[in-house]
């Protein structure tokens, strides 16, 4: 995932169906844009975003043009998806791995 | 209380203490990371900066927790070496609330005992205060402590901050009291290095030896009394901006290793083979004509290349029109409330003796003129017998404004013009050339315009201005 939606130059667009991902496709923006980003997931008629931090200028657009935004989301995409595909992806999950803890450093 | 924590520091305190509690109490937003950059540790400050608690911090990678755009573009961590010395960025993140928070992030790395790298410390301060600030000290008719109003100053003000967000070398000339030192420090200031240091320097006031050591450091022996290793100001000032005054004055062997220094930004101390890469702006200022010198040879063609990146030239006070009116009120308000004098302003009198004089010494003089006034002023009013007794018996001689002229190679008009210690003292030749002067300041240059204030054809104000030797 990446860490910011403005920020971001890469799109996954992916169709889950009955908890399945059934199709996949990615699409590289010349520049990061969140304006341009925005515009793209409309004209792809985006159902729902799932994103690392997002300015809530971009999430209320999003919102009001019916996308679900689940935002501030940490892992790699296909744990992300599979989530997402069981329903149980919530804005601010955090599905990474590699954890470590206090005292120990990795 | 007994916590599970289990990092601890020991050996400071009698017995060993908790790290977490310690980092928390600390108000400036700290990371701990480990040197693939994973968070090992965030304390309280940064949690509430970005909305995420140190648990769910932990072990993930920083860009997420910090979602800064300085992760994600320009990530200082990612160059940082075992040698390298701590970086200051600015930029911004987007907390968990979704608002873009301006910020200032300084990457540290940690060593082991033994020099090794073990990770980084990131140090975040939110901005949102200074910014604000920025803005408001904006509105004022000033940059840093300068203060102005007249059209060459306000075009200063409104370049500088530009100035001071790029990171180019800047070259400030001027005659000697019109701020350059201010201005180099405002530029500090303003730009992403205010959080680093601003290391001044004088070329002139040092010998050439002992300025070689004080500019690039030097290695323990390398010379008598190299007792110790030095770093040099170019190494004190890593982050931060290197202000050379006086560059003018640096001698032509120095002029060749700051040279080689702009070039690859490496110093190497005086018998050092190591050389160690800073990080550093270089302001530097001068009150010479460098162009002149360098037809002289005394200055190196390509150093001034280097060095007149960006090149702002700061007036001297008798083309600032109303400023000195200004700056008079300006100093005797802030010197009348430090010396807790009860002075209310300048009488008629003073202040036309203020006003028609030249100030070769700039606004450092018109200060000292004003201090010294104060100082001796017991009355409500400053009369002229409270100014130096030179404003009003002393005149400037003709070959002291043609050396200055020469010394600073930028002609004023008014430095052209005759002595103007007191309209009595003119003759009709000098007061009409004075009027053509003042009218023409007035219409900005417009003869026209100016022809039109005199009451004048435009055939007579050029008749004129050819007669008094007014350049067109």
């Amino acid at each position: 995932m990446a860490p910011r939606f403005d920020l971001a130059t890469e799109v996954l667009i992916a169709a889950v169906a009955k908890g399945e991902v059934r199709e996949e496709k990615t699409m590289v923006l010349p520049q990061a844009s969140a304006e341009k980003l925005c515009h793209m997931l409309l004209t792809e008629e985006v159902q729902a975003v799932i994103c690392g931090a997002i300015e809530q200028e971009y999430y209320e657009y999003l919102t009001w043009k019916r996308v679900d935004v689940i935002d501030s989301v940490v892992g790699c995409y296909e744990a992300v998806l599979q989530r997402f595909g069981q329903g149980t992806l919530r804005a601010g999950d955090v599905l990474y791995e590699a954890k470590v803890e206090e005292g120990n450093g990795l | 209380m007994n916590m599970p924590y289990k990092s601890l520091i020991n050996g400071l305190f009698a017995l060993p203490v908790a790290f977490l509690p310690l980092m928390d109490e600390i108000p400036v937003a700290i990371a701990l990371l480990t040197p693939n950059r994973k968070v090992v540790l965030i304390n309280r400050a940064l949690e509430a900066l970005t909305g995420l608690d140190h648990q769910t911090a932990a072990g993930i990678p920083c860009a997420h927790v910090m979602r800064s755009n300085i992760c994600l573009q320009q990530c200082p961590a990612a160059r940082l070496t075992d040698a390298s010395e701590p970086v200051c960025i600015q930029g911004d993140l987007v907390n968990r609330d979704r608002k873009k928070i301006p910020i200032r992030v300084t990457f540290a790395p940690v060593r082991d005992t033994d020099g090794h790298l073990v990770g980084f410390m990131e140090t975040v301060e939110d901005v949102r205060l200074l910014q604000e600030l920025d803005g408001k000290i904006g509105k004022a008719y000033g940059f840093g402590q300068l203060v102005g109003r007249s059209q060459q100053m306000e075009r200063i003000f409104r370049i500088l901050p530009v100035i001071a967000q790029s990171d180019s070398s800047v070259l400030i000339t001027g005659e000697t009291g019109t701020g350059k030192d201010f201005v180099a420090e405002a530029i500090h200031q303003a730009s992403q290095r205010a959080k680093g240091p601003f290391v001044k320097i004088n070329c002139g006031a040092l010998p050439e030896t002992l300025l070689e050591s004080e500019l690039f450091g030097h290695q323990k022996g390398a010379f008598t009394g190299a007792m110790e290793n030095k770093p040099g100001r170019f190494r004190l000032a890593h982050n931060g901006t290197l202000y050379l005054t006086e560059i003018g004055d640096l001698p032509l062997s120095l002029q060749v290793k700051l040279l080689t220094f702009l070039d690859d930004k490496i110093v190497y101390p005086l018998g050092s083979t190591k050389g160690f890469h800073v990080n550093v702006r270089v302001i530097a200022a001068t009150h010479r004509n460098l162009e002149q010198m360098v037809k002289e040879g005394r200055f190196r063609e390509d150093l001034l290349f280097r060095l007149n990146v960006v090149r702002q030239h700061l007036p001297p006070l008798r083309e600032r029109g109303d400023d000195i009116r200004l700056l008079l009120d300006h100093f005797l308000h802030h010197l009348a409330s430090q010396f807790k004098k009860p002075i209310e302003g300048f009488s008629g009198k003073a202040l036309r003796v203020l006003r028609n004089y030249v100030y070769p010494g700039n606004v450092r003089e018109l200060r000292n003129i004003v201090e010294y006034a104060i100082n001796v002023c017991q009355e409500a009013q400053i009369q002229p017998r409270h100014l130096p007794a030179y404003l009003t018996e002393m005149r400037i001689t003709e070959p002291d404004r043609k050396a200055e002229v020469l010394e600073s190679g930028l002609p004023s008009i008014a430095a052209m013009a005759p002595p103007e210690s007191g309209e009595a003292d003119l003759d009709w030749g000098a007061v009409e050339r004075k009027m053509i002067m003042e009218a023409l300041l007035q219409a900005k240059g417009r003869r026209s315009r100016a022809a039109g204030i005199l009451g004048w054809g435009r055939s007579t104000l050029w008749r004129k201005m050819k007669q008094y030797g007014i350049a067109p």
